[in-house]
């Protein structure tokens, strides 16, 4: 490549942080202190190297704390590295947060020009844009109050109308979209669309994998300071999906017996209660994690304390938000009559079709009469599993289905 | 240089200062009219005082006139000092999150101070012209005694600055310096009221003491005791001035050296 199509070099790039054991650092603490190792030695970014070509909408993924701020603030000149080297080409301007050095005491119209003036712009220059900033922001009639008394989405407004000014060639953006609204959002997103219509350089860590998939044109996936992935935008956001579901699998799995035990069912009557849930793979083995299309077997367990004979047991499946996606639910007749004595516990299950979406789902069950007048026993929410692996996964349910083509004469 | 002396630096160096400006005398009703005020009502304090009670003065010409200026100049020392000290930490927010170049933050804040002395000396100037205090060529000293302070509270005011990062018990003890200093300096007591030579001699090593005096005998009156005319033109005179030039140089370095770590250490 091209040194003249760099925007950004990062090359063997090293950073660690003391963090001190205890954070008042006063003489006399550092005085008694004196010659002890104060600190734990904290090594963010290890040997990090990555070109930036000029136009690049490169977007930078990562879980909390594996060193994507600490990478753009040092590519900002904001850290100075331990090791390594940043080259820069041309103008950059970091946004790590909107409204940096705004002042509450401030008027707005105080602040624009400082904040400008942070922008590199001279007072002339934002006088010039003044009418179009206070315009955009729809703040014509509060720009000569104290910025102490507008509202937080005035003060991002006004932030983000200063700082699209920014004329620069290489931005850093820092979750800009993590504050306001869906209205703040769109105004974004074409700010986004206008910046990658102009050809600029743009660096944008975020969480919001459809902004990444939109807008970017390479992205990054950090972890533990390394990157691991480095190529198309989509996969970037499948990797850094995974990364993030493994962690947290890997802490629900070990959670898995904590949180799938323990809740009690809510008896009535005292005919059965619901003693547990549980799910498997078509062969019995439980399991709590399910790929794609991979069968579920729901199952839940039923100590039966009086002869019964006429029951009716519901279940459902809902995502976190409460939205039910299945609804199960068998009627016994007598069927049982035979089998059952007091004191007996008896296991029914489901299998279901992997057809759910990427997340988390959760199964309560309700046992009742056979006419559902009578509630005997319920356990809500009392167990939960999860699905990863959907390519798609911006859609609700995975519906089976065959298709076939019929010609009409 | 020419990237200190850049047009985004000095936008950004005229709108800290205005912003240290307009925060000054936030919420109050006089506002700026306080930096007139404030050695106004100061000077009047000291006429009662020092003329009416204590009759310390009484030997020295325009001897009011000869205080006020005196505490003007102290107080631009401690200004100074005082508000760089906490201006880094203070600035923490854009330190931590834009690129700013770190001296000028020091910077902006001693010119404000340099701005509220510039007010305090027109109070000055007004009480010479009441007290009939003959103006002579000797005005002309002035700016080279400022500076002398000027050069002395910066290059203090960068180490103080840096210290604070990361030893908040600087202020503290910085709080103290000041105080032993407002005694040690001459400024509420003439020089000749301590009567020991060898002391009037350590005294004037000051570099603030000096420039105090130096701005008195050419400004007000001839009976000030000066560094120059209490050494007796000796090389040790020069001793002050080497001193303020050593403070700077060393302020400077600590304050570059740990400039690269501010933004992770506040």
């Amino acid at each position: 490549m091209e040194d003249k199509d760099i925007a950004i070099r990062i090359s063997h790039l090293h950073k660690t942080f003391k963090l001190p054991h205890e954070k008042s650092g006063t003489l006399k603490s550092t005085l008694i202190n004196f010659g002890k190792r104060g600190y734990t030695v904290q090594e963010v970014l290890k040997d990090f190297s990555l070109d930036i070509k000029k136009g690049d909408f490169l977007g930078i993924l990562g879980r909390n704390g594996c060193g994507k701020s600490t990478l753009l603030k040092t590519l900002s000149g904001i850290y100075t590295p331990n090791r390594g080297t940043v080259t820069i080409n041309g103008k950059l301007v970091p946004f790590i947060e909107l409204g940096v050095g705004f002042n509450p005491e401030l008027t707005g119209r105080d602040n624009v020009f400082l904040n400008g003036a942070l922008l590199g712009f001279t007072r002339n220059e934002v006088a010039d844009m003044y009418d179009d900033i206070v315009g955009f922001a729809e703040l014509e009639s509060f720009m000569d109050q104290k910025l102490k008394n507008y509202s937080s989405g005035m003060q991002v407004r006004l932030a983000f109308s200063i700082a699209i000014r920014a004329n620069t060639d290489i931005l850093v953006l820092d979750e800009v979209l993590a504050v306001g609204d869906e209205a703040f959002q769109r105004k974004c997103y074409d700010y986004f669309d206008q910046l990658k219509h102009e050809g600029k350089t743009v660096i944008l860590v975020t969480h919001a994998m459809a902004a990444v998939e939109r807008f970017c044109t390479r992205a990054i996936v950090i972890d533990k300071g390394r990157t691991i992935y480095d190529g198309d935008p989509k996969s970037a956001a499948n990797t850094y999906k995974r990364l993030n579901f493994e962690s947290t699998m890997s802490s629900s799995e070990k959670n898995n017996k904590k949180r799938n035990k323990n809740k009690p069912s809510l008896d009535q009557k005292g005919v059965c209660s619901i003693i547990g849930l549980n799910s498997t793979d078509s062969s019995g083995k439980d399991k709590v994690l399910y790929k794609p299309h991979e069968p579920i077997v729901i199952q839940c367990k039923i100590k039966i304390n009086k002869p019964i004979y006429n029951f009716h047991i519901f279940l459902t499946i809902n995502n976190p938000g409460g939205l039910i996606l299945s609804a199960l639910d068998k009627t016994f007749k007598g069927e049982l009559v035979e089998a059952i004595e007091p004191g007996q516990e008896i296991i029914v299950e489901w299998e279901l079709s992997g057809i759910y979406n990427d997340g988390k789902y959760l199964v309560s069950a309700t046992i009742t009469d056979d006419k559902g007048d009578d509630i005997y026993s319920r356990l809500n929410e009392g167990y939960e599993f999860d699905v990863f692996g959907w390519e798609m996964t911006n859609i609700l349910l995975h519906a089976n289905s065959k298709s076939n083509i019929k010609v009409l004469k | 240089m020419s990237t200190y002396l850049s047009k985004e630096n000095k936008a950004l160096f005229t709108e800290l200062v205005r912003t240290d400006f307009k925060l000054r005398y936030q919420g109050s009703i006089l506002g700026y009219a306080w930096s007139l005020l404030r050695p106004l009502l100061l000077f009047v304090i000291l006429y009662v005082v020092f003329v009416y009670f204590l009759k310390i003065g009484k030997d020295i010409p325009h001897f009011p006139v000869y205080l006020l200026l005196g505490i003007v100049m102290w107080n631009f020392f401690v200004e100074m000092t005082m508000q760089s000290l906490s201006s880094i930490v203070g600035r923490g927010d854009l330190i931590r999150k834009i690129r700013i170049p770190r001296w000028m933050i020091v910077f902006s804040s001693s010119v404000s101070a340099t701005i509220n002395l510039l007010l305090s000396l027109v109070v000055v100037f007004v009480f010479m012209i009441i007290n009939q205090v003959p103006i002579t060529l000797g005005i002309f000293m002035l700016p080279v005694y400022f500076l002398m302070i000027y050069v002395f509270a910066l290059g203090l005011s960068l180490f103080l600055s840096a210290a604070y990062v990361k030893f908040r018990d600087v202020s503290y003890i910085w709080e103290v310096v000041l105080q032993a200093g407002f005694y040690a300096t001459p400024i509420i007591y003439p020089l000749q009221l301590v009567g020991n030579e060898l002391v009037e001699k350590i005294i004037l090593m000051n570099p603030v003491a000096q420039a105090i005096q130096g701005a008195r005998y050419y400004l007000i009156t001839h009976e000030t005791l000066t560094t120059y005319n209490t050494w007796d033109g000796s090389w040790y005179v020069i001793l002050p001035t080497l001193f303020v030039g050593l403070v700077f140089v060393v302020g400077l370095l600590y304050f570059r050296n740990q400039a690269k770590s501010f933004a992770e250490n506040i």
